[in-house]
């Protein structure tokens, strides 16, 4: 990766500093959008260490982040005009509230963090500023005994940092308060749409193997009105699941992403049922009942993980309930598709 | 907006009100507001909202909180189950929890 989001250098007193600024160029817009679709996530990470914003001095505010670049260019765009210190944690390319999660925005390494640049000869105060959801990860208290810094959380987005240091260092209610709008879910799910690309292969493949099936033998020469159909479908259940669950998350009935993504399933094979061939036979139709509800759902179920209110124990109950019933209903709707083709008379 | 909420009855937050020093802390790194402070303690005010993130219990100085806490993320609970570990994400970077 390029280095464009350094600008120069600066003594911090006790060593030499990157120096970065708040102005983020197009290569950084680009590579967002390209990291939001999964293209090169594992690499867009930056070196973990001290950085300077502005021109700082031994007054300046230290800032926490992590190391995944859109994490720091989102913070460093939301510190124009301020002189400060941004300390960088290693955590392996993952934003705060991930690595906090997994422990690498942690105690430990923050500790360490302090200890490598000498914090306490680059600043003469006590005071660095954490975000807020970097405490999933972090026990302010132990990093006081080991280091003597108080850490200070910050407000949950990088944009209200101002406002936090205008009110003297204090978030307010709304400030710690993780949302979950639709600009927000809207961001999340292009990377949703990616990391389930092979269950939707799979599925699209084995409709289409399915597809080529009938009593008279196998054959693909029918694409347009056997194997393409059938793909279609799958696409627009994983769309339903993955897509559409999300956006309209709030209005979908039901507390389990399980069943919400089961209703939206059963718009798609409403269509289906709308528009289909006559001639398809009972059989084959309730086959993408079950097929189509069950990938809508499952695919649904896997936004638990990126929504920002469900809870491990809550998940686990979903799961429980859940899992098995669409595992009953996939195997109905594969064994039913598979008796369909047999018995298709018009094949 | 209404803010979101989960499986009702499911969340193994827990608070000692007796071991509480009332130091806060865990109304400010709260994300959902679960926690609210009156008579010098703190009080859990709104318990189906928590997301068992961990935070409250990790910066609490006198250990008066517990929680299981975890990724709520079926993916990676399924993860967990195929490599025998606790649930793990590891679908990298950008997405809100894991």
């Amino acid at each position: 990766m390029n280095n464009s989001y350094i600008i120069g250098k600066i003594n911090s007193g006790t060593m030499v500093v990157p120096q970065t600024s708040a102005s983020l160029k197009p290569e950084d817009f680009r590579g967002a959008v390209m990291v939001r679709w999964g293209f090169r996530r594992d690499n867009y990470r930056i070196e973990a260490g001290l950085y300077a914003i502005g021109n700082p001095d031994s007054n300046s505010d230290v800032f926490v982040t992590s190391n995944y670049k859109l994490t720091f260019d989102n913070l460093r765009k939301n510190l124009s005009g301020i002189d400060g210190w941004i300390l960088v944690l290693d955590t392996k390319g993952v934003n705060v509230w991930c690595a906090a999660g997994k422990g690498t925005f942690g105690t430990k390494e923050l500790v360490k963090s302090i200890k490598l640049v000498s914090l306490e000869n680059v600043v003469n105060h006590k005071r660095i500023i954490l975000p807020q959801l970097g405490a999933t990860g972090v026990a302010a208290f132990k990093v006081k005994e080991e280091t003597g810094f108080n850490v200070h959380y910050g407000p949950v987005l990088a944009s209200d940092i101002k406002k936090f240091i205008a009110a003297g260092y204090r978030a307010d209610k709304v400030m710690r308060k993780v949302k979950f709008g639709l600009a927000d879910r809207i961001k999340l799910i292009p990377n949703d749409f990616m990391y389930g690309k092979y269950y939707l292969l799979g599925a699209m493949f084995l409709v289409f193997l399915i597809s080529g099936l009938s009593r008279h033998g196998i054959s693909y020469r029918d694409f347009s009105g056997g194997g393409g159909p059938a793909i279609l479908k799958v696409f627009l259940a994983y769309l339903a699941g993955i897509v559409f669950t999300p956006l309209l998350l709030p209005y979908i009935p039901g507390r389990q992403f399980s069943l919400k993504g089961f209703f939206s399933g059963m718009i798609v094979y409403l269509g289906f049922l709308l528009l289909k061939n006559p001639a398809t036979n009972l059989v084959e139709t309730v086959s993408w009942f079950f097929i189509i509800s069950t990938l809508s759902s499952f695919t649904a179920m896997n936004f638990t993980g990126t929504s920002t209110f469900t809870s491990l124990a809550g998940v686990k109950k979903e799961m429980k309930l859940f899992v098995p019933l669409q595992i009953i209903f996939a195997s109905a709707g594969i064994i039913l598709q598979v008796i369909g083709k047999f018995i298709n008379p018009s094949l | 907006m209404k803010d979101l909420i989960y499986l009702p009855d499911v969340v193994t937050l827990a608070l000692n009100e007796d071991t509480c020093n009332g130091c806060g802390m865990c109304v400010k790194v709260c994300p959902h507001e679960v926690f609210e402070m009156w008579d010098h303690k703190a009080h859990i005010v709104r318990k189906d909202y928590c997301m068992e993130c961990g935070a409250c219990a990790l910066n609490c100085q006198v250990q008066a909180l517990s929680v299981k806490s975890g990724v709520g993320c079926a993916a990676g609970i399924i993860n967990g189950l195929l490599r025998n570990t606790e649930p793990t994400c590891d679908c990298g970077g950008s997405s809100s929890c894991c």
